[in-house]
């Protein structure tokens, strides 16, 4: 029995899930003593990953643009030639992208989100997180093959020195049913996924020309920047940083929010955060309640002393 | 053309989450159903494109009889047929065989699920169902844009986004950005009037295996008092942020 995990690159490098999904296969492998294999596409630094627990790294070498289908594909036949048992992956959404079209290719049964490490291992039991982080279920995967997505920062990053072997694979060129073109949004900026923190905004910062004060905290804190609906809706912010139950779910270490009332919707996508900071003037807001630290106050005096603060702090 | 769109029914944005059983079960008493957000905006969607040209859309649902009314409600929105294979879901793969099976035969040239429902946040039905029938797919796709025999679609990633363009048939996973929320469409009288003549087919379910098992279920842990800090003291939040936190 093998366990393959799939360790997402940009830019040639393993990106920091990569570590995570590579930490939990190798603790699933010593508990099922298996054997833990890698399958990354055009990684330029391939040895990186043999601190995280990786004993042999398939590099898929192609210039083809990534695809889900033909990625998929090399994905099924790589995982059969290492005679793997047990994919793993994160939750990019790249990853749900591939997956289902792997989950079927292989027969295989597939849970996403799972926040921990299996509550049983025969049966293969996993916690994930559900109804939009308002509660977790108890998933059973009962097929021979088995995928498991992991949720990021949920596991956390462990090292585990190994011996690595890396190969080179060079599949035939590709054949593509669709053209895909990608528009990257500016380079510097950090995707809401990735985010360790994320820096977000309300109703109650009054207009998009008042953005500059979650630009510029999330500026110093390296965070992302995220808002909530009506902001979106009402064209302040671009609709892809729209966060909560029908927008995209945060699940950073630091989430702070600014002029959010906390509406249930709201909320629920958000939960998986670690830490949640809200700076609001109504007490009464119902964020106050979800939130481990809060400042009642008015955000246009408050985030700018944060700003000056964290300044400080930072050139400590 | 001929379009398929797939309706999940969940909770209400605002329901509480309950279990009951020994948590074993989800808690359905007092629990509204609606039609799962992400599907929402491709059933919009789809019944703009019977505006501009000659176009039949179809809704779908599995699951029991209580799912009825999210069906009678996406026929009052515009859909022309409804169908409804009766079973009480249990996993994604049983779902998308379901409607796999269905659409077999029945030239579809585009099909609109929703990036994820609501309720298991899965994201699977979709690519699955393309996998399955053998289509292009695109996953949280954010426009779309089709005539007779080709497509063109815009997936958001994580940093950015994407323009996937081939041929139909193809399934989406799709979400707001398809239309906007101001552009859903809400039933009116005469829309619900004309949705209790309309036909509404009930679809016997094949495929009873199961890939998963839900073994139970479990509330959010209790959630401690928050920490207050004086907005006068605003380095007591950084200081709590760094050593109490350990987050910066
Ligand atoms: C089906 C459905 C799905 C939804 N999905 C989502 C979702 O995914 N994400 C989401 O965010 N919402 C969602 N919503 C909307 C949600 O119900 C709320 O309406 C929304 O989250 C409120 O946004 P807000 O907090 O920015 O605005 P408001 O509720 O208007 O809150 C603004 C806050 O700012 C505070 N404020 C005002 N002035 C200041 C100031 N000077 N300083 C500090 N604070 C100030 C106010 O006290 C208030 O608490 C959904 C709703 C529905 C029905």
């Amino acid at each position: 029995m093998a366990i393959v995990v799939y360790l997402e690159t940009e830019n040639g490098n393993f990106k920091k899930s990569a570590l995570e999904v590579s930490s939990y296969g190798r603790k699933l492998a010593d508990e099922t003593k298996s054997n833990l294999y890698g399958i990354a596409f055009n990684s330029d630094e391939p040895l990186k990953i043999q601190k995280y627990g990786v004993e042999k790294l398939i590099n898929i070498k192609t210039d083809h643009v990534f695809d889900a289908k033909s990625y998929a594909d090399l994905l099924c036949k790589t995982f059969k030639d290492l005679e793997g048992t047990l994919f793993i992956t994160g939750s990019s959404a790249d990853s749900r992208f591939i997956f289902p079209i792997v989950s079927i290719s292989l027969d295989a049964s597939y849970a996403t989100n799972v926040i921990e490490f299996p509550s049983s291992i025969s049966p293969l039991i996993l916690k994930r997180s559900a109804f939009t982080n308002k509660g977790f279920v108890f998933t059973e995967l009962k097929t021979n093959y088995k995928i498991i997505g992991i949720l990021n920062n949920s596991f956390g990053i462990f090292e585990s020195e190994s011996k690595l072997e890396v190969k080179d694979y060079i599949p035939e060129s590709l054949e593509s049913n669709v053209q895909v073109e990608s528009i990257k949004e500016d380079e510097e900026k950090i995707s809401i996924a990735d985010a360790e923190i994320v820096v977000s905004g309300g109703r109650g910062l009054k207009g998009p020309e008042n953005w500059n004060l979650v630009e510029d905290l999330a500026k110093i804190l390296g965070a992302a920047t995220a808002c909530s609906k009506p902001v979106s809706d009402m064209g302040w912010r671009p609709h892809s940083e729209h966060v909560g139950q029908t927008g995209k779910p945060v699940a950073s270490n630091l989430y702070i929010a600014i002029g959010v009332s906390g509406a249930i919707q709201h909320l629920a996508g958000i939960n998986a955060s670690k830490c949640k900071v809200v700076i609001n003037n109504d007490p009464e807001a119902p964020f106050f309640k979800a939130a481990d630290y809060g400042v009642i106050g008015d955000a246009f005096e408050v985030v700018p002393k944060l700003i000056d603060g964290l300044k400080k702090f930072k050139s400590r | 053309m001929k379009v398929l769109v797939c309706i999940s029914s969940v909770p209400d944005t605002t329901s509480k989450i309950n279990f009951i059983k020994n948590e074993t079960q989800f808690d359905k008493s007092g629990v509204q159903y609606i039609i799962n957000p992400n599907d929402e905006f491709g059933l919009t969607r789809a019944i703009w494109l019977k505006e501009k040209e000659s176009c039949e859309v179809h809704a779908i649902c599995v699951g029991g009889i209580d799912t009825d009314p999210i069906l009678r409600k996406a026929l009052a929105i515009g859909a022309d047929q409804a169908f409804r294979v009766d079973i009480n879901p249990m996993d994604a793969n049983q779902v998308a065989r379901e409607i796999s099976d269905f659409i077999k035969d029945k030239e579809y040239n585009l099909i609109i699920a929703g990036r994820e429902s609501i309720d298991y946040n899965g994201g699977m039905v979709p690519g699955m169902i393309a996998t399955l029938i053998n289509a292009n797919y695109v996953s949280n796709c954010v426009s779309l844009d089709v005539d007779q025999s080709n497509f063109k679609a815009t997936r958001e990633t994580d940093g950015g986004k994407e323009e996937i363009s081939g041929i139909l048939p193809l399934v989406i996973g799709g979400q707001k950005g398809l239309v906007e929320e101001s552009d859903l469409i809400i039933p009116n009288m005469r829309g619900i009037m004309m949705s209790r003549k309309k036909p509404l087919t009930i679809i016997e379910a094949k495929f009873q295996k199961l890939q998963t098992k839900t073994v139970k279920y479990e509330k959010l842990p209790p959630k401690g008092e928050v920490k207050l800090v004086n907005p006068e003291n605003i380095n007591d939040l950084i200081d709590l942020l760094h050593n109490e936190a350990k987050v910066i």
